[in-house]
This record gives structure tokens, sequence and C-alpha cells, in this order.
């Protein structure tokens, strides 16, 4: 996960100059370094996602081999009009909107917090950050046990301060809440590194003058820190919407998609699809439309980091 | 904040001493704040861990009878011995192990030689191999999941280790941009002037630039072995008998297992989180560096 979180964010400097002339030697040893690479990656990712786009154009089925019969747009035609269809892909934004602000909001202040601290700072960010590093299904089987009805910490921790617990996972009201509260737990540590990193980065003696010249803290966190962290901040929402648009692991360990269908995603759509019900043609064409989602996302970055890199 | 820089500063020492203790006060009781705050949201993130432990250490009847009860007159490890003995734990574990160091492995050397062949030599089409690599970075490995099952499924592969090496080589191809960055970061005239004096250019790459390049091995290196130790969807797709499972796989199948055996699931959820928490505790800074610098440049 984070790597595929960090992936877009690497600076693409397509300058390759040709100033020296090409030697067949060189040349040669050019394509014997990249050869490994460029067979494993033409197999095993660009062959598959033009596979992928050939199969959504057929009636493909999981339980022959090759692509069978020609669907034509058929299978584009049967998602777009799809109730339920649409009712994961607003899922999967549901889930991205519940998320990403908790995710952004808690790990800044947190991560403000604690660069103010003068020790002790290891203790918070191994605090914030190890529930990062276990993987889904441990977190899914704590999560599940704490949301249990009747005898969950967190149900019991709300009677007895007098508030009724809803049901968590299985209320459809809550079950999205659910899921994503346990995310918010599991994934804040990344963000909060990324802030405490981008903290570090602003010069110390500016927080000095602005005291000298009497700012208060406040002053201090809305005129240099927030400003100064704003191509950190520009970062972490993109990588954070990206992230939260990916969404499987959580619903299919916790809820499965339910309680009636009320936190299938798109992921979980094409699952179902093409794994339960074999039809890969039509899920290959759900992955399609859900890549356009995630493409939107990351081009509406890319436009936003462009302008701020001009500004700059 | 630093008495001594404010001093420096300012000529009229008084009028800041003055300031400046006003400030220190108010500073104080934000920094107060600050620390209570972070004790309470430190509470809370540590607080699933130190109960899903606490409940795994607990006999099953008591938790039947008292759930919530932190305390346990009979702490025992039994649900840890039956997760253990009975269960194909260990084999997840050795299964996870094998894969996540193949794939970072596998893809420091296939990325870095690619990295480095973009960065320092000149070939035909080098250009468009660049561009082709940067858009697989675009491309979900989640929305190939369908295409790369058949096609697996095709060469009967599946249930083996290669279905989840091969893939997690390259995909996403951020190690070989990561490279990239990082030689193109070291002089040319070094590659340059070995390069006239007859060095080959494999040797230059593996002689001269790899041994310069540990941060950059290492960050790839945490990177795919954290995310394939962790990854999911496919290793659940892709390994379906239980001797070829992984560990996230297999822990997903235990809560049907052990149906309410509270410790024994809690057991299971703690001994698939341990390997990765110790290996963080132990490497805490460089993993923490990792992340900072990858994510940031």
């Amino acid at each position: 996960m984070a790597i595929q979180t960090i992936a877009l964010d690497t600076p693409v400097p397509v300058r390759i100059t040709d100033d020296r002339t090409r030697r067949p030697a060189d040349n040669r040893a050019g394509w014997g370094m990249a050869a490994p690479f460029v067979v494993i990656y033409v197999i095993f990712l660009i062959g598959p996602t033009l596979y992928g786009l050939v199969m959504s154009f057929f009636n493909s089925s999981l339980q022959r081999n090759g692509l069978g019969s020609a669907a034509g747009l058929g299978n584009y035609a049967e998602a777009i009009t799809s109730a339920d269809f649409w009712s994961a892909m607003w899922h999967t934004v549901l889930f991205t909107l519940m998320t990403t602000p908790p995710l952004v909001v808690v790990a800044l202040l947190l991560a403000i917090f604690t660069d103010r601290l003068r020790r002790g700072r290891w203790f918070y960010r191994l605090v914030f950050f190890a529930p990062y590093v276990i993987p889904s299904a441990s977190v899914a089987l704590v999560f599940t046990w704490l949301y249990t009805p009747g005898i969950g910490l967190y149900g019991t921790w709300l009677e007895d301060i007098g508030l009724t617990a809803p049901n968590w996972l299985a209320d459809p009201d809550w079950a999205m809440a659910s899921v994503a509260l346990a995310t918010v737990w599991w994934t804040l540590g990344f963000n909060f590194v990324l802030y405490l990193a981008g903290l570090q980065e602003i010069p110390r003696d500016l927080y000095e003058a602005a005291s000298v010249d009497g700012a208060s803290q406040f002053t201090q966190l809305r005129r240099i820190t927030l400003p100064l962290l704003r191509r950190t901040t520009v970062l972490i929402v993109a990588l954070q919407i990206i992230a939260s648009l990916k969404i499987f692991d959580q619903v299919y360990l916790m809820t499965a998609g339910g309680p009636n269908f009320a936190t299938r995603v798109s992921l979980m759509y094409v699952y179902d699809y093409g794994f339960t019900d074999f039809r890969t043609g039509y899920a290959a064409a759900a992955s399609m439309l859900y890549m356009l989602l995630i493409l939107a996302a990351s081009l509406g970055w890319f436009i936003l980091s462009r302008r701020q890199r001009r500004e700059a | 904040m630093t008495a001594t820089t404010v001093s420096q500063r300012v000529p009229a020492r008084q009028a800041t001493t003055r300031g400046r203790r006003q400030v220190d006060w108010r500073t104080r009781y934000f920094n107060w704040f600050c620390v209570s705050v972070l004790l309470v949201f430190a509470a809370i993130w540590v607080i699933p861990l130190i109960w899903a432990a606490d409940t795994s250490l607990k006999p099953d009847g008591e938790i039947a009878v008292n759930p919530t009860t932190w305390w346990s007159s009979h702490f025992t490890f039994a649900a840890y011995r039956t997760v253990l003995g009975v269960g194909n734990i260990q084999t997840w574990y050795l299964n996870s192990f094998v894969i996540s160091l193949l794939a970072a492995t596998l893809s420091i050397i296939v990325c870095s030689m690619a990295g480095f062949a973009l960065a320092r030599t000149r070939f035909r089409w080098q250009r468009a191999l660049f561009a082709l690599t940067a858009v697989g970075l675009l491309i979900p490995s989640q929305v190939l999941i369908v295409p790369l099952f058949k096609e697996f499924n095709a060469v009967h592969l599946l249930n083996t280790y290669w279905v989840q090496v091969l893939p997690a080589i390259v995909t996403p191809p951020i190690a070989v941009f990561i490279f990239y960055t990082f030689f193109n970061g070291i002089p040319n005239e070094l590659a340059e002037s070995a390069h006239m004096d007859g060095a080959g250019w494999f040797h230059i790459y593996r002689k001269i630039y790899m041994p310069l390049t540990r941060p950059a091995i290492s960050a790839v290196f945490i990177f795919t072995f954290v995310w394939k130790w962790n990854d999911f969807l496919w290793p659940l797709l892709t390994m379906t008998n239980p001797r070829t499972m992984t560990l996230p796989v297999g822990l997903s199948q235990v809560s049907s297992d052990y149906g309410i055996q509270y410790a024994e699931i809690m057991a299971s959820a703690v001994l698939g989180a341990l390997p990765l928490l110790v290996v963080f505790l132990l490497f805490q800074r460089r993993i923490v560096e990792g992340v900072s610098t990858t994510g940031l440049k």
C-alpha cells in the first residue's frame, strides 16, 4: 500500500538529452540493462492493461479460456445503466469523503503538536505510525472484535457514558462510518510522518523572528506554518484521495460489502462480478470505468501541483 | 522559544525581556495543551492493540462471562498454543516471507538496472521507454486483477510463488524512478570517465553506482517488502490453497475457524501484526526516513 500511495508523486523529469552521439555498443548496453524490466513490465502490467481493455468489449468468462463472443459496448452500457454499479461508485466516493478530511486534518494537528515537543517525538511517531505496518487482516480482526455488539469495547464505553451504542458493522447507516473509523486508525500514521517531515523543513528562525515581533502562537500557525505546508498538504490530500478510492480490504474483511450492500465499493463490485459470477468481461468493463475515477483524481492533482510549481 | 537568539537580535533588551516573559507564559500553556491532546490521541491509538493483546491472553470462558474487563486472574498463552499448534500459520509466515523477500530483492535488481539505463546510458527508443514506464505509475494495480488472473490461470501458475512475485517486481514501476532520480544525483563525470577508461556500462553500474545508492536500495527494499507482506486482494484471488496462502489471506479465514473463541482470534491478529511491528521497532528511524524522503521527493 505504501508504495502505491507514493507512486504518483515522483517528479518525472523527462529531459533525456541526446547530446552525445549514440553508439551501437551503448545502444546494446542500454537495452540490455533495461531488458529484464521491459519484459516483466510488458507481460505483467502493460499487457494485462490492454488485455483488460479488450476483454471489456467481450463476453469473457472465468470458466473458459479466450475472450468469448463479442459484446461491443454492451458491457459498458449495462454498467452505466445499472443502479448497483452506481451505488458501488457512490460508496467508494462516500468512503473517500469520510476518510480524507480526518486523515488530513488530524494528522496535521498531531504533527504540529508533536513538532513542538523537545523530547519524546519518537514516542508519538511510534504510536501513530505503528498501525500502518499491520496487515489489513489483523486490523479487521481487532476492529470487528471492538465493534462486536453487546460485548465490544467501543459499544460498552458508549453505554457507560449513557449513550446508545449503534450496531456498528451490522447497521447499514453505520457500517461505512465504522469501516472509515478503523481506516483512520490504521493509516493516519503515513500522513502524520509526511507532515512531520514537512514541518522539519520550515526554518526555525522564521518562528523566532515572528515571536520577537510579538506574533502569537496562533498567528504563527496561520501565517507561517500552514502556508509553508501547502505543498505538503496538496500532496497528502491527493495521495489520500487516491488511496481511499482504492478501498477494498477493510470492506471485504469487515462487512463483505453488507449489510444489504451498504458498503459494497467499486472493487468489491468488480470482485463480485468477476470472481463470484465469473463474468470477467463485464468486470473488466466495470474496472475500466472505475479506473477513470482514479485517473480523474490523479489528473486533478497533476494540474493543481503544476500550477503550484509555476507560482513558486 | 530559544531565548539566546532572541536577545542577540534585538537591541532594546529591557523591552523584550518583558515581552518574552509574556510569550513564554502563553507558550507554556499552549505546550501543555499540545501534550495533553497528544496523550489523549496516543491512548486512543494504542488501546486497540493493547486490548487485542489483552484479550488474546485471557481464557475463552472468562471472555464469555466478562468480555470487557482488562484484568484476568488467569492470564494464559493457551490461545497462542492453539493457533500455532493447530493452524497453518507457520506455513503462512514462511510463504509471506519468501514472497516478500523475492519481490523486494528482484525489484531492486531489475528496477535499478532499468533506472541506470535510463539515467546514464543512451539507447534508441529511450524516451518512449521512459514515457511508457511513467504511464504505469497511473495504472492502479487493482484494476488489473481480472486480466492478470486470466493470464496466470491460462499458464497454470495460480497458487505458486510466481503469481505473487512476478507482478510485484514492476507494479507499480515507482522503483525505477526512485533509482533514476538517485542515479541522476550522482555526478555524470563518474560514469563518463570510467567509460572513457574502457569500463563497460554494467561494470559502471555494479561497481560504481550501486554502492553509492544504499539509501535508495533500502527504501525500495523496505517498501516492496512491507507492501507485499501486507498485500491482500491479489493473494486472496490467487492463493486459495491453505498451504500456499500468505499471512493476511490466511488470517482472513481464521474468524470462521474460531467462531466466538475471541482469545484465539485475537491471538491470530497479534501473531499477524507482530513480525512487521518488531521490524518497525528495530528500524523505526530508517523506515520513517524512507517514507518521508520517497514520499516527498
